[in-house]
């Protein structure tokens, strides 16, 4: 009866690996795209390795510790000696640990500093400015000077620097395929670099709590040949239409709105980024900022 | 204000709610009307200073919340066993996965691991009663309105809605006009109050109230750990106090600490959060160590082995504690020095916590393991623990953790060494302690069916997560579309949620049936367990010990046995016992806490200062207060010993 338990137990770990091949498909942060995912999946299968070293370690010493020491009838006379400790093996298992989190934490620092810079230095990286609303993502390319919302193009092969801010509550731009996350965060500025191997579409989404419609906040990373990624800059620029400033407030109520094109950007009158500009609702430009002081004036004078 | 918006309405689920509110409150009025149990109540419980009685007071809080906290689990769970589920709208769903989170570390954990101190820290230093008996029933009750008034947000005005971390400009009015993220930062700080003082009162009674010749190198494992956890609420919890007092100014008085506007600093409040935060978790994290300690030490009729490289590492986890709160937020840009630093002072974690690991795993080596429900759960402890400790090592890493934060590897992580480490703990402590609170056992047979249906439901549950994340799916999401391919690992975790509400509902059952049924403990020791709180009756007298014992060794009380002299009480020895009077005030005073809190929550300043006025008077009476306690006679003594010892 034991046995055949013991044999049907065996069976568990097979049929999770079974069960966990099936859907490896899915597991976009083990499917990298590009070189900023790739080096963050070297480093997680690295850790991966040693994670499984301990578990087997500890595993099989729990395991055999637990059947030769269980109380059996054999055993009932059995007084376990009093034992302080053993200086020796305590220094070996301070050190094992010591060494293995060395050995991570040097590709740790490595990767993490890699990860600030693009990951090529010939090729001048494309800027994109992102602005996370509630409860939508909007992509400005101030040189090509078009804007998309919920959806964003970018060349293959080429590093983009997207340059991160809100209007609202703190998100975190995501997508798993090209790599981790980073936060955008009202009147701040954070930036991310990411590369796209090939041409393909991406998921990214916000990883960031804000509110009711978070759940639905994402958008579409579009990888193209650089000539179709060129094609479609101009085709936008020729086609698409002007963003007003009415237009653009609209789009920044809460809510969750569908994909658009403009062939400008919002970064004309307005960049969130600097400190406290969603407040103002204009430029950094000192003449209206004044006005804005002035409307504050006049907004504390209707209150007394 | 209208009615309309003063109680939550909509939701055919909070009228279930507000239907079984009611008709609990009159059938435990109607019950204690009817026993005539009023007075007992009011004698008995509500005015103790008894750290027994307010330990069990804690407990039984503790395992009401943990019965709140699982039911949100379970309909979060629900509303995600598959794709597209119209079971919870966002708003609710975001209610719920706030409350869930706040409550089970604050109001769950927290009270119920200073329950069990409460209970088991005079008895193992033996003591009588912890150094300020009364300040303690003042931190209880504080702890106790602090959750009553957090929990009755969901039917009154509205839950908080922006999770436990209430992280600005989520939190703040402009994203959250409601009144729920008041209810967060007042509640909360009512609560704090009395855990900041429970850090106060045992780190006095662990310095000062030891039994003659108990030096710190001679205390149990489960003292040391309090012991330090006290030194890190007495750290930790006033940046809470702070950051929540900030907090309340900006949400009821428009100042601008943690606006988008004039100057405001929304990753102050991250920074401060996670300052108190992460000490936090190892507040709920080392007690566990301790509780652990003690059964796998006792199961296995084994001295802890390597005590003191245990004392060593739970100083060092403590003093790491708080230099790693960044690696809660890697992602907000601080640079690669910054994130490369508390990438490796989180790292270094693992060093003491893997220390202790092999120290347990030794300690069980050439022991005598009897599998009782204590150990059960102390035993399963240390797989499930390691699984989150490597997979906690792993978010350690910065560069991986921009791809693991805020995903399900994350949520997964935080479970299993929350669950495994913490909740195990206390089930484990519950089963050993239990005939110390009560007298009787609990249900070994049903115990055991709580561990297995709980301990694999646990599993089912949280395993896959890590796959989850790893599939790009976040936290705090309320749904998910069917294209994702993340349908089955979910209806897999819902199997194993509905497992643990199970297991959860047998342990219940088993209280009951043992109340009823149960074995009752006539030796006061069981176990036969090692430290001074076996060498007690059960349940424990008032005074606890009628002589004070003298230690000559780690783990006294089987040193005593060993010798052969057992603990013997030589009645000619008796002397008076000088304990502390009840009173009703510490219970008075945190109603009017309630109504201080109340009152701030909805903005009724009228309300709030009257209760004020109300707090101070309290304080100014117990200033003037000359009740210098009372003295247990020998004679009374003598009678109280000889019962239990008869009995024995």
């Amino acid at each position: 009866m034991k046995q055949r338990v013991w044999k049907w137990a065996s069976l568990l770990p097979l049929s999770l690996l079974i069960f966990l091949s099936g859907c490896s498909e899915n597991m976009l942060v083990l499917q990298p795209k590009g070189p900023v995912a790739k080096t963050q999946y070297d480093l997680i299968v690295w850790s991966v390795g040693f994670m499984l070293l301990i578990i087997v370690v500890v595993f099989v010493l729990f395991a055999v510790v637990l059947i030769r020491y269980r109380e059996k009838p054999e055993n009932a006379n059995y007084e376990p000696p009093e034992e302080e400790g053993n200086t020796l093996l305590e220094i070996v298992w301070t050190a094992i640990p010591i060494i293995i989190v060395t050995a991570l934490a040097i590709p740790t620092v490595k990767a993490t500093f890699a990860l600030e810079k693009p990951s090529q230095k010939s090729v001048k990286p494309l800027t994109i400015h992102v602005t996370a609303a509630n409860w939508k993502w909007i992509f400005s390319y101030p040189e090509q000077n078009i804007e998309t919302v919920n959806y964003v193009n970018i060349p293959e092969d080429v590093p983009v620097k997207f340059e991160l801010t809100s209007v609202g509550p703190m998100s975190s731009f995501w997508v798993p395929q090209l790599g981790g996350q980073k936060y955008a965060m009202d009147g701040m500025e954070t930036e991310l670099f990411l590369e796209a191997d090939e041409p393909g579409s991406y998921m990214g989404r916000n990883a960031n709590f804000t509110g009711k419609g978070f759940t639905h906040m994402e958008f579409e990373v579009v990888a193209q040949t650089k000539d179709d990624f060129n094609k479609w800059v101009k085709d936008v620029q020729q086609t698409a239409p002007k963003l007003s400033k009415e237009k653009y407030d609209t789009i920044l109520k809460p809510g969750l709105v569908g994909r658009m094109t403009f062939s400008n950007t919002h970064l004309e009158w307005v960049d969130h980024s600097k400190q406290n500009s969603h407040h103002m609702g204009k430029t950094e430009d000192h003449r209206e900022n004044a006005e804005h002081d002035e409307g504050m004036h006049m907004e504390h004078q209707s209150h007394q | 204000m209208k009615w309309s918006e003063f109680f939550v309405t909509g939701e055919p689920l909070i009228y279930a709610a507000d239907v079984s509110i009611v008709l609990t409150v009159i059938g435990i009025v109607f019950i204690l009307t009817y026993f005539k149990k009023w007075k007992w109540l009011w004698d008995e419980w509500l005015t103790t200073v008894d750290h027994k009685k307010i330990g069990v007071m804690y407990i039984i809080s503790a395992v009401l919340m943990l019965f709140r906290g699982g039911v949100d689990a379970l309909l979060m769970r629900a509303q995600l066993t598959a794709p597209n589920m119209k079971f919870l709208d966002s708003q609710h769903y975001n209610e719920i996965f706030t409350t869930h989170g706040t409550i089970m570390i604050l109001f769950m954990a927290m009270p119920f691991i200073i329950g069990l101190m409460n209970i088991v820290v005079p008895l193992q230093i033996g003591a009588r009663d912890v150094a300020y008996p009364y300040l303690n029933a003042l931190s209880f009750w504080l702890f106790f309105v602090g959750a009553m008034l957090f929990n009755i947000a969901f039917v009154i005005g509205g839950s908080p809605d922006a999770g436990w971390t209430a992280y600005f400009p989520l939190a703040g009015n402009e994203f959250s006009p409601g009144v729920g993220n008041n209810y967060y930062a007042v509640a909360l700080q009512i609560s704090g109050i009395g855990t900041l003082m429970t850090g106060i009162n045992f780190l006095v009674t662990i310095l000062k109230m030891r039994a003659l010749g108990m030096t710190l190198m001679r205390m149990p494992m489960f003292t040391w750990t309090i012991l330090i956890t006290c030194v890190l609420i007495i750290f930790a919890f006033p940046v809470l106090t702070v950051a929540l007092a900030l907090m309340t100014f900006d949400r009821l008085f428009d100042t601008q600490f943690f606006t988008m506007a004039n100057g405001g600093m929304s990753m102050l409040w991250a920074n401060l959060f996670w300052i108190w935060g992460h000490p936090e978790v190892y507040i709920v994290i080392l007690p566990s160590f301790g509780i652990f300690s003690e059964v796998v030490s006792t199961f296995a009729r084994k001295r802890l082995f390597g005590y003191k490289a245990m004392v060593g590492s739970i100083v060092g986890i403590a003093f790491l504690s708080f230099i790693v709160w960044v690696h809660h937020f890697f992602t907000m840009g601080a640079g690669a020095a910054v994130n490369s630093f508390f990438s490796i002072t989180t790292m270094a974690i693992a060093i003491p916590t893997g220390v202790k690991i092999f120290n347990w795993l030794f300690t069980l080596r050439k022991g005598r393991i009897r599998f009782t429900t204590a150990m059960l759960w102390s035993l399963a402890f240390i797989p499930n623990f390691v699984i989150g400790g490597v997979t906690g090592v792993m978010l350690a890493m910065a560069a991986a953790d921009y791809q693991y934060h805020n995903s399900y590897f994350l949520i997964a992580h935080f479970h299993y060494v929350l669950i495994a480490g913490t909740v195990f703990a206390c089930f484990a402590g519950l089963h050993y302690w239990y005939p110390k609170m009560f007298g009787h056992m609990l249900n070994e047979r049903l115990g055991k069916w709580t561990f297995w249906l709980f301990m694999i439901g646990f599993n089912v549950c949280f395993f896959p997560m890590y796959f989850l994340g790893l599939m790009g799916m976040t936290r705090r999401m309320y749904t998910y579309s069917a294209g994702l391919g993340w349908t089955p690992l979910n209806v897999v975790a819902t199997i194993g949620a509905a497992l643990m509400g199970i297991g959860f509902l047998v342990l219940c059952y088993n209280i009951y049936y043992s109340a009823r049924y149960g074995e009752r403990d006539m030796t006061g020791d069981p176990w036969d367990g090692r430290t001074l709180e076996w060498a007690t009756s059960s349940p424990v007298a008032h005074y606890n010990f009628a002589v004070i014992p003298e230690v000559k060794d780690l783990d006294a009380y089987w040193e005593m046995k060993k010798s052969g002299k057992g603990f013997e009480m030589d009645e000619e020895k008796l002397k008076p016992i000088h304990m502390p009077s009840n009173s009703g005030r510490p219970f008075l005073i945190s109603i009017a806490f309630f109504f201080a809190g109340f009152g701030l929550v909805f903005k009724w300043f009228t309300l709030a200062i009257i209760a004020a006025v109300f707090i101070i008077l309290g304080l100014i009476l117990r200033s003037f207060d000359d009740d210098d306690g009372y003295y247990i006679s020998v004679d009374e003594i003598k009678r109280t010993e000889r019962l239990t010892r008869k009995e024995a």
